[in-house]
């Protein structure tokens, strides 16, 4: 990455009359906004930037330097899956044919979009053992979401409307209970055991007929699988609720294990993991949903049916099912993204697909036994395709998982997952994905050993590293306090 | 298991699993108990190399039409500079994720801070939150905050006006999330009055949602609206197209308390439907209640100006489920693509691109207007690119006529015998004499089948 920091913002590079557009003479002047009432016009005009083309260019260049991406170098963000997003993928999204279409077009000229989001909503479908997919969401977080309307519209096709509890464990993402109250269910928290996994004895007296169901990552966020979901699954089933899986950490399951074989009824999977589409910075995601058998109905609008025509052929058409929860999206969600699953899955096929899940539970499992010499880990035994370290093993230096995080920027690597799951108070949470191959991984542990040895000859270096990049440490306080959140009120101010 | 995704050697797996004190892959799974362990391949076909998944693409695009658009109605075939594609596909930007590591993401944080200070410039609001999925669940949100702000009031009304796609997914959110959604009746094309005053006056409103412009294109006149509103502790939300900012008055100035949107017609391609990018500013004094991320400006330990991630208190990874919203992301990329547009078009550009969809618009409405059995739906209301006109004949076969003829998309049926019509400026007037030509073909054609 580049070292020299070009921390001017666009507004800063503005002089008036340089503009960066083209635009066609307006042949028919005569009809102008002028004409509108002047009290429907803005007053004050937008004080945007006034730059030329180059300008632009250079600035959002010299900008992206200073961004660390997947194809910078390793990214181990456990939870996250910063799995590679090969170029092919952005290639075929950027097909003109599909990004030119209006979603509210003649359906007959969309067959081929509807192809893509039915045969993705179908591979989908057998890759999870779910029934029916609907790839409407727009992230994990809008998945789940969605998820939980679809329980609670089955409970209240059921005419049961007692059920406003939804049962998530302490070690679920935050997602989860927050999702939980958007669909104005309660939240009752389960306890983990001591190996990580769901108390189940916790569980038992928590089941009744006010609980809708269950949300469950398995493996959960601690990168364990659990063990117990067949009798997790009987209880909650027997109890009238149904079990919501948390799609963020599926990719170890690809190959090994489908949601729907082992007693879940409704899932979501985020596209932006496990089917390798880009993080872009934070979204655009995709998180659609599955459901088993059943559950089909209550899906959102609208929906993307397939028919035969007269002639024999393929008819797909966009439906609005009487049944559904309704819509929680304008049209048929992130397309954009769906075409780059579906190249993914494609490319990959039956035949390399299976070999993800295992390679990515290698690579997890060979950080892990190499490192924890060095670093505590507080759960022993197999992980899947992630796993957690509380810490530093010596606790003495007082060299924190923060310092340990910053360090690690020193020397070329995207820092882990720090401090989540809570259950430990030092969380680091690694998770390597498939792509990386063994050099890279021994790469890592030597500057994770390397960095645990400087914890105790020189704590000093690590609790104020990172030493070589852009920026240092930033004040997090400070920006809690001043709010400063646009140019304007940056301008207003004397000193930062 | 030789593949490209894999840097996996035999001798790598056999030495890595020796590490794990495994003996094969298998091993790695034991803890999962037998029975539940997948048995069989999935039921897909086998990979495909690149340039057969090129073919398999381009065989399906075989099923797309990509068409002269006059039809908005949430989106809108606007031009966006080449630059702008560029940028966002620099890698460095794509395949990172949310900026959590400071010191290695000054560049998402500082456009995304750039993005703020456009979006609130754009709508005159004070702030703006780092960016939603799209424009209605960012209007599901504002509508869901107005509830939080107000505390003990849990009603928001909606205007009839306001686009009926978005309208279904704040529906969606209110029957869930247990808000009660009342809808504010529609007199002539625009909210009426008379009923907002009625139903604000009850005082048990949390929010008002109106359009601007709305779901007709009608530039609605919402002068005195926002005081009503705070006289009865009420807030106003409106929810806008952002490209018609450039021009209309802006939330700020008519009074609202939150403005809400999409951002798609700001330079992001029509992409069946997304991605796309949500807005949502607001005032300073409600900036705790807004949801999704925020990027504030600060000094890092060398006193250098930096931006980071703030306010994260109000977020779902901290407050879980007590958090303003259960979105965890922001639609990073889509933002990147709103900032990169606004640098190059700058306000000149803006307002041209205003100018040319006015014209273009209005002349399309002169020249229809003039053929038999086509008269606008709500005369003498004004409108800026899109306005519904009312057709006596057949909508769809007039429809199919002009995809089959001119390949163009002749705008959304309405109603039996309404046409919602926009008009970009990547529609010549050429473009919109053709259509008119093969309008007046058509309808002359019908008076002689009579």
């Amino acid at each position: 990455m580049n070292n020299t920091y070009y921390g001017k913002l666009i507004f800063e590079l503005s002089k008036p009359g340089r503009k960066g557009y083209s635009l066609p003479k307006n042949e028919l002047s005569e009809y102008s906004t002028a004409q509108l009432p002047e009290n429907l016009l803005r007053v004050e005009e937008p004080a945007l930037p006034e730059v030329d083309e180059l300008t632009v260019v250079r600035h959002y260049t010299n900008m992206s330097n200073n961004n660390f991406g997947v194809d910078t170098g390793f990214y181990p963000l456990g939870s996250c899956t910063m799995k590679y997003n090969p170029k092919i993928n952005e290639e075929i999204a950027a097909h003109p044919e599909f990004t030119g279409l209006h979603p509210l077009q003649n359906v007959e000229t969309v067959q081929g979009a509807l192809a893509v989001y039915y045969q993705l909503q179908r591979s989908l479908s057998e890759i999870a053992g779910m029934s029916e997919f609907t790839l409407n969401p727009f992230a994990g977080a809008h998945g789940e979401l969605t998820g939980l309307m679809v329980i609670r519209s089955y409970h209240m096709s059921r005419g049961d409307a007692k059920r406003t509890k939804i049962i998530v464990p302490d070690s679920a993402h935050g997602t989860n209970p927050a999702s939980a109250a958007v669909c104005g269910l309660d939240v009752v928290e389960v306890k983990s055991k001591p190996d990580g996994r769901v108390d189940v004895e916790d569980l038992k007296p928590l089941l009744d007929d006010t609980i809708a169901g269950m949300m469950m990552t398995n493996p959960n966020t601690l990168g364990l699988f659990e063990n117990n979901i067949a009798e997790i699954a009987k209880l909650v089933h027997d109890c009238g609720g149904l079990m919501y899986y948390d799609g963020a950490n599926l990719n170890p399951m690809l190959g090994k294990c489908r949601p729907g074989d082992i007693g879940f009824d409704v899932m979501h999977i985020n596209l932006h993991k496990t089917f390798s589409t880009p993080h872009g910075g934070g979204g655009p995601g995709s998180g659609p949903i599955g459901v088993r058998e059943g559950l089909e109905q209550f899906l959102p609008n609208p929906r993307v049916t397939c028919d035969f025509n007269e002639d024999g052929m393929v008819d797909y058409k966009i439906d609005m099912g009487e049944e559904s929860l309704g819509s929680i999206s304008g049209f048929l969600g992130n397309f954009g993204i769906m075409m780059r699953a579906l190249t993914y899955i494609v490319t990959l096929g039956s035949d390399n697909l299976k070999w993800v899940g295992p390679l990515a539970t290698l690579n997890a499992n060979y950080i892990k036994e190499s490192l924890k010499d060095c670093y505590e880990l507080p759960i022993e035994g197999v992980c899947k395709h992630e796993f957690v370290f509380d810490g530093l093993k010596d606790k003495s230096t007082g060299v924190t998982t923060l310092d340990v995080a910053k360090r690690l920027l020193d020397y070329g690597y995207h820092a882990p997952t720090i401090y989540f799951p809570l259950l430990f108070h030092q969380a680091l949470m690694i998770e390597p994905t498939e792509n990386e191959s063994k050099e890279t991984l021994d790469g890592f542990i030597e500057v994770m050993k390397k960095i645990a040895q400087e914890a105790k000859d020189d704590p000093e270096l690590v609790k104020t590293a990172p030493h070589t990049t852009p920026v240092r440490r930033l004040d997090d306080t400070k920006a809690a306090l001043k709010q400063i959140v646009t140019w304007n009120e940056l301008c207003a101010v004397e000193e930062l | 298991m030789s593949y490209k995704f894999f840097p996996h050697t035999e001798d790598d797996i056999r030495s890595m699993l020796n590490t794990c004190g495994e003996k094969s892959l298998d091993d790695l799974y034991k803890d999962i108990p037998e029975d539940l362990v997948l048995k069989k391949e999935y039921g897909l076909p086998e990979g495909l190399s690149e340039i057969e998944v090129r073919k398999f693409f381009n065989s399906l695009a075989q099923g797309n039409e990509t068409l002269k658009c006059l039809i908005g109605a949430g989106c809108y075939d606007h031009y966006s500079p080449s630059v702008v594609n560029n940028i966002v596909s620099r890698s460095e930007f794509l395949t990172s994720y949310t900026p959590y590591q400071a010191e290695i993401s000054q560049g998402t944080l500082q456009y995304i801070f750039e993005y703020q200070s456009m979006m609130a410039m754009l709508t005159g609001m004070e702030v703006s939150n780092a960016s939603m999925y799209d424009g209605c669940t960012a209007t599901a949100e504002a509508m869901m905050m107005a509830v939080a702000a107000a505390k003990k009031r849990n009603k928001v009304l909606i205007s009839a006006t306001v686009n009926p796609i978005v309208r279904r997914v704040v529906e969606t959110y209110a029957k869930f999330n247990g808000v009660v959604l009342e809808t504010i009746a529609e007199a002539d094309g625009v909210t009426d009055k008379s009923d907002f005053e009625a139903k604000v006056a009850a005082d048990d409103v949390a929010g008002v949602i109106v359009a601007a412009p709305n779901f007709y294109g009608i530039v609605e006149d919402y002068t005195g609206w926002a005081d009503f509103c705070h006289a009865h502790k009420t807030l106003l939300i409106m929810n806008c197209v952002a490209s018609t900012l450039g021009v209309l008055k802006t939330p700020g100035e008519w009074g609202a308390d939150i403005a809400v949107g999409d951002g798609q017609s700001l330079g992001i391609p029509m992409n069946f439907g997304g991605p796309y990018v949500g807005f949502l500013c607001t005032s300073k004094k409600l900036i705790r209640k807004m949801p999704g991320r925020i990027v504030g400006a600060t000094t890092d330990m060398d006193g250098k100006r930096t931006f980071v991630l703030t306010l994260q208190a109000r977020e779902q990874h901290i407050r879980r489920e007590k958090a303003t919203s259960n979105i965890c992301s922001n639609e990073s990329l889509m933002a990147l693509y709103v900032t990169v547009y606004m640098a190059l078009m700058g306000k000149e550009g803006l307002k041209e691109v205003n100018e040319l969809g006015y014209s273009g618009a209005h002349y399309l409405a002169e020249k229809l207007c003039e053929l038999k059995g086509f008269s606008m739906a709500y005369p003498d209301k004004p409108f800026l690119n899109e306005f519904a006109v009312k057709f006596d004949g057949d909508i769809e076969d007039l429809q199919n006529v002009l995809l089959d003829y001119n390949g163009v998309q002749l705008g959304l049926k309405i109603a039996d015998n309404t046409l919602l019509l926009c008009v970009t400026e990547t529609i010549s007037k050429d473009d919109l004499d053709e259509v008119v030509l093969t309008c007046k073909a058509y309808t002359e054609g019908e008076d002689e089948d009579e």
